[in-house]
């Protein structure tokens, strides 16, 4: 019991930890090159460690910190336009053979050691020379620690129903069940009576905010619970405590909701009209050069702030965003559900800690005679490539992905 | 350009009118129209060594239904696809390509261009968007909308109601085009000849002075054949341009005020159909691929010829869309 | 002395040098080297040692470590203007306290005959050829870099022209094996339009197998690679069997089908690092015995290399263009249902392509472990296909003669432009560069034809 505790723990370390904030910014603009616009952009990762390197670098040099945010966004903006002029007219490898390659440039110019002084080399630019201005923006506490969930939700209950004892653990299950089984249940319930109206229109606004502030309620208690079920300790500020993880969280939630505004409109519309056939598009006399390249730059500015939030806990190691990174990227995108809103998020979060899950499976029940510690890593990779080729051969829509598109090419 | 769209002459729907406007046009290659809306030059376009199209002059009049037809392989697609901007003509051609839209050069526009300057096209393997719905495939359509652009489309009031008026168009077209009650459906799902009435209906959402059909009857079932053919006449009659390839005359010649016949990449004759059919220059070009079918019977009102006719062209059209659709899949 | 040296002191590379690695490390064993051997040589020099707060070291070694020299004079001016100077010995070793923070200047005087001082970088350098370091804090290393060279640099040894014919005939060994490895990547393109991202990791298996055959098994060298290349052909012809036609026949698109080769590569490359681990394996554990034309330095093995891929390029290059199967693979290359229609097997003519795509690749990387990387790693083949689909698109794609070309241009690019001043990895960039500008002027690569829009 022990061990799979310890695992599940493992697990939602994985899962909350920034640098998964991180990725799932970056799986948001991936999904709009991919998932909406078709684009095949394979160097990901390379908009990501420039937006790190940028956001870095300039915090580095004693930028203050809006600026070197926008740094790191414009960084990235050059590099989507440098890589999209010249191959967005052409046919769609030729982005994913120029952007794989120039994602490795990126990382082999922050190796360079002529330019350790800025980027730190192959060591990579320790966190300390640039974590400071963003620590001191925290309002929370400068080096207590904390526990989620806090004590006093649940000190009037008997001792061992509280947040980590077993029968604590058996009430958060119950109750995570419970409220994911609830918010289901509206989400459909709105679906179905959204597809009775007319197309177009809309059900009344006050009864979708009802629903969308009933889910929200529910998927927050739903979190609750699992903290409840594994209580967690951190920092409060320090580099890599609360402070950072609610900046990251609360950064995934500004971009889920924004990618969702700019996808369910006209913009987005003609997104997947390019996606489906961009001859057609043209011939209705829509620019498309130039709404491939506004997906480019929207979905790598995403991804400059996802490198961001990915280095904010750690340093910026050029080696972390390599291509191994824009692979997970894709992996995590095609298990949530490409050009769905929610895809990128559901499907990092399966991704990471499932990892983790079978990396500490194998760790634990797999003598080390047949698996050493080190190859049960690689093993969970290899599981990795191919969960990724069964579901591009077998579920190509993913989890949340709609049935009725079953295929990509119909 | 709106303004454009939304003034369209009255329409040349009485039948009388339009002969009397064709009647003084003389039937040679490349005659002068009375008010062409279309006018092409010196258009050359070739593949390796072979010459696909070579137009000397060409001029499409306004208000009318002119159909370009002509044998498999004579060119006609290659050239549409030249004057919409989806193709590039060969610099070989002397003193260069030129050629005009309602007054306007069109030489080196691009194909969005063309399409926003009100001549809109549709395509011989259709380009539904599969996994879009009918509705949302018909708004794409629509020009002028401002929740395409990236800085105002996350503010959704900015472009709401003209999203809502839009939508209201793209029903009243889906609704003369039968297919309303599909409008939630994707467009992957539809039936070849439904796909062909989406692309129609949803080039017409931008209200087009042209429209550029190319082979819109190619692999639809007789019935539909019939219903797109009377689309085609009350969108001439409501004033729009329309200009169709067809590579079987007979299909045509019923609603055609005026026939364009290609081969070899040439324009070999024009004339009123009936004037057309009897030019021992377009009975050659047919004898060479086509001298099995009879040029002169009146096919299509003979519901039994019409069907096998039409079986005929199906088949043959289906058989070209495999094939090109697995040249397509190879290549690209 | 043990427990002192468990705390390093905080290093800092003042110049950068390609194996700042390796500098980072190197004082550290040489201090403890010096403090084991207090007795080491004559001249007993007093290493300084840093203190936190109170005390910076400026330390170093005149020459390289491999190659210290002995005797030479080294002179430290600190901030406040005073001067020490330290005479080194035979290890090389100099050493000097500072214990204020500003910059502080290195000269190097009393070379032996023969032997100059390589100017310092632009950002290390002082006035007068000296070097700069800049304590900025007290409490750390600095580790500056007084290197030397010999004085006839620039007339013999290796002048710019003859770095430069070096890196040339590298390029040409580049180039070759690069061709061996992308014209299966170009051959698969052309007939199927799958760009194959686990193209590399069959270059990397090539290498693999042949460390398994050859070094593990002990299996005679000529031999092994024979067999790699057989076996890895088997391999592309399995993947092709197993996998890509039942996905061709599922209808799966390409999209797809190139998302599913990254899978692939992404857990061959992890079953690289299970099996074999991490590190760089060797094929075989000796050297090869190298000679010398002129300024040009290669192993046998590298001349074996070249020729056994100069001799297979040009056979592939026949067999497509004289032999029934090659014209075939061409027709596919063209147009698959015009193919197909004309009587040819379309399945098989693919089945052929990647039995001997995975049988180049394979060889190329048995080669390239031989000459080029001196040994095979998980990433080897990863490493280099970037470089693949930089020929394969430079010459245009699914045009073998065209992967040819292409590889032929960037490995000699590539090697030159190390010569030339790209630093380090950057020289990969060099050939990124060229895809670009090529891109934006000739679409279609070298060798392909214009595309057909609409």
């Amino acid at each position: 019991m022990d061990t799979i505790i310890g695992i599940l723990e493992a697990m939602l370390r994985t899962a909350v930890n920034p640098a998964t904030a991180g990725v799932v910014i970056a799986v948001i603009g991936l999904n709009i090159h991919f998932g909406f616009t078709g684009l095949l952009n394979m160097g990901q990762a390379g908009f990501m460690l420039l937006g790190a390197y940028g956001f870095a670098i300039s915090l580095d040099q004693g930028l203050p910190f809006p600026v070197a945010i926008l740094v790191g966004l414009l960084a990235a903006v050059l590099f989507a336009v440098l890589l999209g002029a010249p191959t967005l007219k052409l046919r769609g490898d030729y982005l994913a053979i120029v952007t794989i390659s120039a994602a490795e440039i990126i990382r082999y110019v922050g190796r360079l050691s002529n330019l350790s002084e800025y980027t730190g080399g192959s060591q990579g630019l320790r966190g300390a020379r640039y974590q400071e201005p963003f620590i001191n923006l925290s309002f929370l506490s400068e080096d207590g620690r904390w526990t989620l969930p806090p004590e006093g939700l649940y000190s009037w209950l008997p001792s061992s129903m509280w947040a980590g004892e077993t029968g604590g653990r058996i009430l958060g299950l119950v109750v995570l069940v419970a409220a994911v089984a609830g918010a289901i249940f509206l989400i459909k319930g709105q679906r179905n009576r959204q597809k009775e109206l007319k197309p177009g229109s809309d059900l009344p606004f006050a009864q979708r905010l009802r629903t969308g502030l009933a889910v929200s309620g529910l998927i927050f208690v739903a979190v609750i619970a699992v903290f409840y079920i594994l209580p967690l300790t951190l920092d409060q500020t320090k580099s890599n405590g609360w402070w950072v993880r609610l900046v990251a969280w609360s950064m995934v939630g500004i971009s889920l909701l924004v990618a969702m505004l700019l996808v369910r409109s006209p913009w987005g519309r003609l997104l997947r009209g390019i996606r489906e056939d961009e001859d057609a598009v043209r011939s209705l006399g829509k620019n498309v050069f130039a709404l491939k390249m506004q997906a480019l730059i929207i979905g790598g500015a995403f991804a400059a702030i996802g490198g961001m939030v990915y280095v904010l806990p750690s340093t910026v190691q050029p080696d972390n965003m390599g291509r191994s990174m824009t692979f997970f990227i894709y992996t995590a995108l095609l298990l949530g559900g490409a050009a769905t809103i929610l895809g990128p998020l559901l499907g990092t979060l399966i991704f990471y800690p499932g990892r983790i899950l079978i990396r500490e499976v194998a760790d634990a029940y797999i003598p080390d005679s047949i698996m050493s510690s080190s190859q049960t890593d690689q093993f969970s990779f290899i599981v990795v490539g191919v969960v990724l080729m069964l579901l591009v051969i077998f579920r190509p829509q993913g989890i949340l992905g709609n049935k009725r598109e079953l295929r990509f090419n119909v | 350009m709106s303004e454009a769209t939304t003034t369209k002459p009255g329409g040349l729907a009485d039948p009388a009118a339009r002969k009397a406007l064709m009647a003084g046009v003389s039937s040679e290659p490349g005659s002068a129209k009375p008010d062409p809306i279309l006018k092409v030059d010196t258009i050359v376009r070739s593949f390796g060594g072979m010459t696909a199209v070579n137009v000397d002059h060409l001029e499409v009049q306004r208000g009318i239904i002119t159909s370009l037809i002509g044998p498999n392989g004579a060119g006609k697609t290659t050239f549409f696809n030249l004057i919409t901007g989806f193709d590039k003509p060969s610099s070989a051609g002397k003193g260069g390509a030129a050629w005009s839209f309602d007054g306007r050069r069109l030489n080196k526009t691009s194909a969005a261009s063309v399409a926003r300057a009100g001549m809109v096209r549709t395509f011989q393997l259709t380009k539904a968007l599969s996994r879009m719905t009918v509705m949302d495939n018909m708004l794409l359509g629509s020009q002028d909308q401002r929740g395409e652009n990236l800085l105002i489309a996350p503010f959704r009031p900015l472009w709401a109601a003209k999203e809502r008026e839009i939508i209201a168009k793209a029903e009243s077209l889906l609704e003369r085009f039968k297919l309303l009650e599909k409008r939630n459906d994707y467009a992957g799902s539809l039936s070849g000849g439904q796909r062909k009435l989406l692309e129609m209906a949803r080039a017409l959402m931008s209200d087009p002075k042209m429209i550029m059909l190319d082979e819109p009857m190619a692999g639809v079932n007789p019935a539909l054949t019939q219903s797109l053919l009377g689309h085609i006449q009350s969108l001439r009659d409501e004033g729009t341009t329309v200009l169709f390839v067809e590579h079987d005359m007979h299909v045509v010649r019923h609603i055609s005020d005026w026939v364009v016949v290609m081969a070899e990449g040439s324009v070999v004759a024009e004339g009123p159909a009936d004037t057309v059919m009897s030019n021992p220059a377009v009975v050659d070009a047919y004898l060479g691929a086509h001298h099995d079918t009879d040029l002169g019977d009146d096919a299509l009102l003979n519901e039994e010829v019409a069907d096998q006719l039409a079986e005929e062209v199906a088949a043959e059209e289906a058989d070209r869309e495999q094939t090109e659709s697995a040249k397509k899949e190879g290549t690209s | 002395m043990k427990s002192r040296a468990t705390e390093p002191p905080e290093v800092r590379t003042t110049r950068a040098t390609q194996l700042s690695r390796l500098v980072l490390v190197l004082p550290f064993v040489a201090f403890l080297m010096a403090l084991g051997t207090p007795s080491a040589g004559a001249n007993t020099l007093t290493l300084c040692q840093p203190t936190a707060g109170e005390l910076s070291c400026v330390n170093g070694t005149v020459g390289s470590r491999a190659e210290p020299v002995g005797d030479a004079d080294v002179t430290l001016t600190r901030p406040d203007g005073t001067e020490e100077t330290v005479t080194t010995g035979d290890n090389g070793r100099f050493s000097f306290e500072a214990p204020v923070v500003g910059e502080y200047l290195l000269s190097l005087d009393g070379l032996p005959e023969g032997l100059e001082q390589i100017p310092p970088e632009a950002q290390f350098a002082g006035p007068d050829g000296t070097v700069m370091v800049n304590v900025d804090a007290l409490g750390r290393q600095y580790v500056p870099a007084l290197t030397v060279r010999s004085v006839d640099y620039d007339s013999s040894g290796t002048s710019k022209t003859d770095q430069l014919l070096q890196a040339g005939v590298n390029g040409l060994r580049l180039g070759l094996l690069l061709a061996l490895a992308s014209l299966g990547l170009s051959l698969i393109y052309g007939t199927t339009g799958l760009s194959n991202f686990a193209h590399a990791e069959l270059v990397t298996l090539g290498g693999m197998v042949a460390y398994g055959l050859v070094n593990l098994g002990g299996l005679n060298l000529w031999l092994g690679i024979v067999l790699t290349t057989v076996i890895c052909g088997l391999v592309g012809y399995t993947q092709d069997r197993v996998l890509w036609q039942p996905l061709r026949r599922r209808g799966l698109g390409l999209t797809q089908m190139m998302i599913v080769t990254i899978g692939l590569a992404l857990a061959a490359q992890y079953a690289f690092q299970y099996f074999v681990g991490a590190s760089t394996q060797k094929v075989v554990v000796r050297t090869f015995d190298s000679f010398t034309v002129g300024p040009v330095r290669l192993s046998y093995m590298d001349v074996i290399a070249m020729l056994i891929a100069l001799v297979l390029i040009i056979g592939v290059g026949l067999v497509l263009v004289k032999t029934r199967i090659g014209q075939a693979t061409r027709a596919v290359s063209d147009n698959p249902a015009l193919a197909s229609a004309s009587g040819i097997d379309v399945d098989k003519i693919i089945r052929i392509v990647w039995t001997s795509a995975g049988a180049l690749a394979g060889l190329a990387g048995v080669l390239y472990a031989l000459t080029i990387s001196n040994g095979i790693r998980w990433d080897t083949g990863m490493q280099i296909l970037l470089l693949l689909f930089a020929a394969v698109t430079l010459g245009g794609l699914g045009t073998a003669f065209g992967a040819m070309l292409g590889s032929l241009i960037i490995g000699v690019v590539v090697e030159l432009s190390g010569p030339l001043g790209a630093p380090g990895d950057l020289k990969y960039a060099v050939a990124l560069l060229i895809l670009i500008v090529l891109l934006l002027f000739r679409p279609q690569g070298l060798l392909g034809r214009p595309e057909r829009i609409g």
